[in-house]
């Protein structure tokens, strides 16, 4: 039987009707892995021992009845920036190549506490800066539905692990789009979370006002499950929001009548794939066929949200990778006579092309003199870009876009064109800068390549994106199509 | 070269560590010592992936030590971060903050040949202190090798900025003793200068007398005790004023003070200053300091030490010089109040405080709590001098021998024979051999020359090993030589 392909939902049920053993599932999966990564190459670490060891565990507890939740006994992978105790955790780069963080993360710890188990660590854009996962220091990880094709990124492991079938559930992170656009790209359900809903203990700083974790399923009653493990104030992130986690299943209720729902205009300019909009445009045309209500609207400074992103994004990355010097762990250059060179080799060597690039757009964006120019102005349009979402919650429940402005690239295409790469996450970012959720749910195809649609909500408006999209999924049905891998389907 | 024709500005920058239990932004301790790295953990190494929490705690030192100095306490604060690269520094950037500081516009009354002046406190922020380098061999330039020891790395620290208003180098010592002397008692630090928990930097330029703009400043790193703040500041006004006096112009760079060879080298110049590029610290929210906590706080601050020298002179009838030296350090003064508890003659024990201890602590490199000699050992020994038990001369040896080896004053009398000879019959030999010795002196003496007499007592005191009592030798003398 083909475990791999299930929900987490629909094994959970199997599990617990005792139909089939965690470690029968477990072994399923990894032999998926084994299958297709070679093609796919999702994985950057497989934890294949330590996975079937856990399995034995959940199926005692799963025998004794004890603790048994929805991800009791549920395989699952992790971006590889997030820390894994004993487990490498590399970001997918040199210079954390041969790091092993000696503790866990926050989301690590609460799923490995819901019973979930860790079957490896996922390949992503190097210190999740990029949208293709071309700038991973160690491979190409592959679109499992045209492997000539980019899966997006910087999430690009995490969301072809789940539509390849080689994890039930993935954990990405979403820093301008990480999450959102590669899910749209693969054909996933990827969600971003309100900033501050899940902690980002643990997780390899990037940017730190945007950063936030989230998950990646085939569903999005899956979606609902997860995020219900994940969410929730932590008193080691100082940023993590102190509130009240509802069960987000009982959103999943397929009403959507009389929802108030607002298309950004400025979200369909020019630029956009036509079948994106065509697809985007017959999913909201479904929206109003349930009864939401449609409407347009608009967020006048959409336009600065990316140079506004590609200023402070950078700034807080060039301090935050200040700390990879060769000193403590890591990567540490043979070659050094003092100190200096030691600073300057070690990370001339660590770092890929796109980081540097970064550290050096941040480090002169906050360079003396420059500082009011570039930082504080883009600390400004970040609260105008924020003061259009909070108008548009006046009035709307929820907001829909495409999650990106085309489907999946070819490799090799934008690698050389930063600012086109760049402009594939003009439709995820102003959300980061808002602090606002999002979902990207599948809705369509062209060429045979996935078409994502994002769902935006306002601050721990979760429940309402899941709602909408919910209800979205069960009339769409693009979820269930899978890519052929095989050949024998 | 006559440097009073110059008008000197100085401030200082000085830096406490406080004295929390726990580290500003974890748990681990701020115990000084310790072996190498064993006070640490992820977020304190600056792990990848780990984000600070504030510990509460600082933010109420900072706020006592800005009530202490009358500062006004921000409703608003931010930490920033200041990013420069160095290896003592785990992530390359120290949380601090730049421009929305926890305490403003303070100020410190010093106190300088009796004259009383107000020293302006600009700033005081709340920021992590580093880790300590190891160099393997003798020098930083000449080691092959350095080590990193991050134990102290995340000790909260205040850094409390002075406005530019000292005009010369003991002004800047006296508002630094004020200074510490305020922090201790408000126990925010230890302000041990030899273990680093007190630091100070200072900003010092010269100008022409009666002249308002301010001359080109020089800082100077590395000052670790008073001496050799005083001792920088003296050297770098002579240095600054020959520049001037050669028609040179004073270059403004950071400096630090060679205290073996007694003068400041230049450490960097303002071109190759670090350019920190500040930015707000992402990892933690903005500090709304309410009202009600800062009122809590008030109610909790201790004597101070300008409101305890009043106190010691009023109460106890202290000279103002005495109670301004016992009030200068919140363990001498507390030292002195265990005293004066159990013993009345407040002139008496102040007098041994500032003199035999505090000259026997020094030598001894040693602070007032690790005195061997407690205040009760003091109280004994005073009384045993009152009883005339031993001399005065004889208690300066027990008093020594009891700071030497931690035993109690009768013990050592016991030990030695040190007990005063009051005892006529014993001392009337020895009388009349000097006597006899000195005829010159006697008849000096009968002569009418008092000085005699003190020779022929010193002479008696000397046969005796000091233990005679001076007072009856003197009595017996003069009525032998009648």
């Amino acid at each position: 039987m083909d475990l791999y392909r299930l929900t987490i939902h629909e094994l959970h049920e199997m599990l617990i009707k005792k139909e089939i053993s965690s470690l029968e599932l477990i072994k399923n999966v990894i032999d998926r892995i084994e299958e297709t990564d070679p093609k796919i190459k999702a994985y950057v670490t497989v934890v294949k021992e330590q996975s079937l060891a856990k399995a034995q565990e959940a199926d005692d507890l799963i025998s004794r009845g004890e603790n048994v939740g929805p991800l009791t006994g549920i395989p699952m992978a992790l971006k590889d920036n997030m820390c894994t105790e004993g487990i490498p955790t590399t970001c997918s780069s040199q210079i954390l190549k041969n790091f092993v963080p000696p503790y866990d993360a926050t989301v690590t710890r609460r799923l490995s506490d819901e019973g979930a188990i860790l079957l490896g660590k996922l390949n992503m854009d190097e210190f999740a800066m990029g949208s293709s996962t071309e700038n991973s220091a160690f491979f190409h990880t592959r679109n499992p539905w045209n492997t000539d094709c980019v899966p997006g990124g910087s999430s690009g492991g995490v969301v072809a692990a789940v539509a390849a079938d080689e994890a039930v559930f993935t954990l990405g992170s979403d820093t301008g789009g990480s999450i959102r656009q590669p899910a749209s790209f693969c054909g996933v359900v990827g969600l971003k979370p309100t900033y501050g809903y899940v902690s980002r203990y643990g997780l390899i700083a990037f940017a730190s006002s945007l950063d936030q974790i989230g998950p990646v399923t085939k569903d999005v009653t899956d979606c609902a499950l997860v995020l219900n493990a994940i969410a929730g104030h932590d008193p080691k992130d100082s940023t993590s929001a102190d509130v009240q986690v509802p069960d987000f299943t009982k959103y999943l209720t397929g009403d959507v009548e009389g929802m108030k729902i607002g298309i950004p205009k400025e979200y369909f300019a020019e630029g956009i794939q036509p079948e994106v909009k065509d697809a985007v445009m017959t999913a909201v045309q479904q929206f109003a066929d349930l009864g939401a209500e449609v409407e347009e609207v608009s967020l006048p400074h959409t336009e600065y949200a990316l140079p506004a992103y590609y200023i402070i994004a950078p700034a807080e990355c060039s301090s935050n990778l200040a700390r990879y010097d060769g000193v403590r762990y890591g990567h540490r250059t043979e070659e050094s006579e003092d100190i200096v060179t030691m600073f300057k080799k070690t990370r001339y060597e660590g770092f890929g092309q796109e980081v540097k690039r970064r550290i050096m757009l941040g480090t002169y964006a906050l360079s003396s003199g420059y500082y009011d120019a570039y930082y504080l102005k883009a600390l400004k349009v970040r609260t105008l870009i924020k003061e259009d979402f909070d108008r548009a919650f006046e009035k709307y429940d929820v907001l829909i876009s495409p999650a990106s402005p085309s489907t999946a690239f070819k490799f090799g295409e934008k690698l050389n064109d930063p600012l086109a790469m760049y402009m594939s996450d003009t439709m995820t970012i102003p959300i980061n800068l808002a602090g606002i959720p999002g979902i990207s749910v599948p809705c369509g195809f062209a060429q045979g390549l996935p078409i994502g649609l994002q769902i935006m909500g306002k601050a721990f408006g979760e429940g309402n994106i899941l709602k909408a999209a919910y209800a979205y999924e069960q009339v769409a049905g693009f979820y269930r199509q899978k890519p052929n891998l095989t050949g024998e389907e | 070269m006559n440097i009073d024709k110059y008008e000197i500005v100085i401030g200082l920058e000085v830096h406490a560590e406080l004295k929390t239990n726990t580290k500003i932004f974890c748990n681990c301790t701020t115990k000084f010592g310790g072996e190498p790295n064993t006070h640490v953990c992820p977020v304190c190494l600056g792990l990848p992936g780990v984000l600070p929490v504030l510990n509460k705690k600082v933010v109420d030192f900072a706020i006592i030590a800005g009530l202490a100095l009358d500062c006004e306490i921000a409703e608003y604060s931010k930490f920033d971060r200041k990013n420069y690269y160095y290896p003592d520094l785990p992530k390359n950037f120290q949380t601090s903050q730049y421009d929305l500081p926890i305490c403003l516009n303070g100020y410190l009354d010093i106190n300088v040949d009796g004259e009383t002046k107000r020293i302006g406190i600009t700033r005081i922020h709340m920021e992590e202190d580093a880790g300590k380098l190891v160099h393997g061999g003798e020098t930083i330039s000449s080691s092959d090798f350095s080590l990193v020891d991050y134990n102290r790395t995340g000790v909260p620290l205040l850094e409390i900025v002075s406005e530019p208003d000292m005009r010369s180098p003991l002004e800047a010592r006296a508002y630094l003793e004020q200074l510490k002397a305020v922090l201790e008692y408000t126990e925010v630090s230890d302000c041990k200068m030899q273990e680093g928990s007190l630091r100070c930097d200072a900003n010092i330029s010269i100008m022409p007398k009666g002249s308002s703009v301010f001359g080109t400043r020089t800082e100077i790193k590395n000052l670790n005790s008073f001496r050799a703040l005083q001792r920088a500041l003296e050297y770098e006004i002579l240095r600054q004023a020959e520049v001037v006096e050669e028609g040179g112009t004073v270059i403004q760079e950071t400096r630090t003070w060679d205290d073996a060879k007694g003068i400041t080298l230049p450490l960097r110049s303002k071109e190759e200053a670090h350019d920190y590029r500040y930015f707000p610290e992402p990892d933690l929210l903005p500090l709304v300091i309410s009202r009600d906590w800062v009122e809590r706080i008030k109610k909790t601050l201790p004597e101070l030490p300008q409101a305890r020298k009043e106190r010691l002179i009023k109460e106890y009838g202290l000279p103002e010089y005495d109670a301004g030296i016992i009030t200068g350090s919140k363990a001498l003064a507390d030292y002195f109040a265990s005293c004066v508890n159990i013993y009345p003659e407040a002139k008496t024990i102040s007098n041994w405080l500032m003199g035999d201890l505090t000259r026997l602590l020094n030598a001894g490199e040693k602070e007032i709590t690790d005195s061997p000699i407690t205040p009760e050992m003091l109280v004994e020994m005073l009384q045993l001098l009152d009883k005339g038990t031993i001399s005065g001369k004889i208690a300066k040896t027990v008093f020594e021998e009891m700071f030497e080896t931690g035993k109690r004053a009768e013990e050592i009398v016991k030990e030695k024979g040190l007990v005063q000879i009051s005892d006529q019959a014993s001392l009337e030999k020895m009388v009349d051999e000097v006597i006899g010795a000195n005829p010159k002196s006697v008849e000096d003496y009968r002569a009418g020359k008092e000085k005699a007499i003190g020779f022929l007592v010193g002479q008696v005191m000397k046969l005796s090993k000091g233990k005679a009592n001076p007072g009856l030798v003197n009595t017996m003398l003069r009525e032998k030589m009648k």
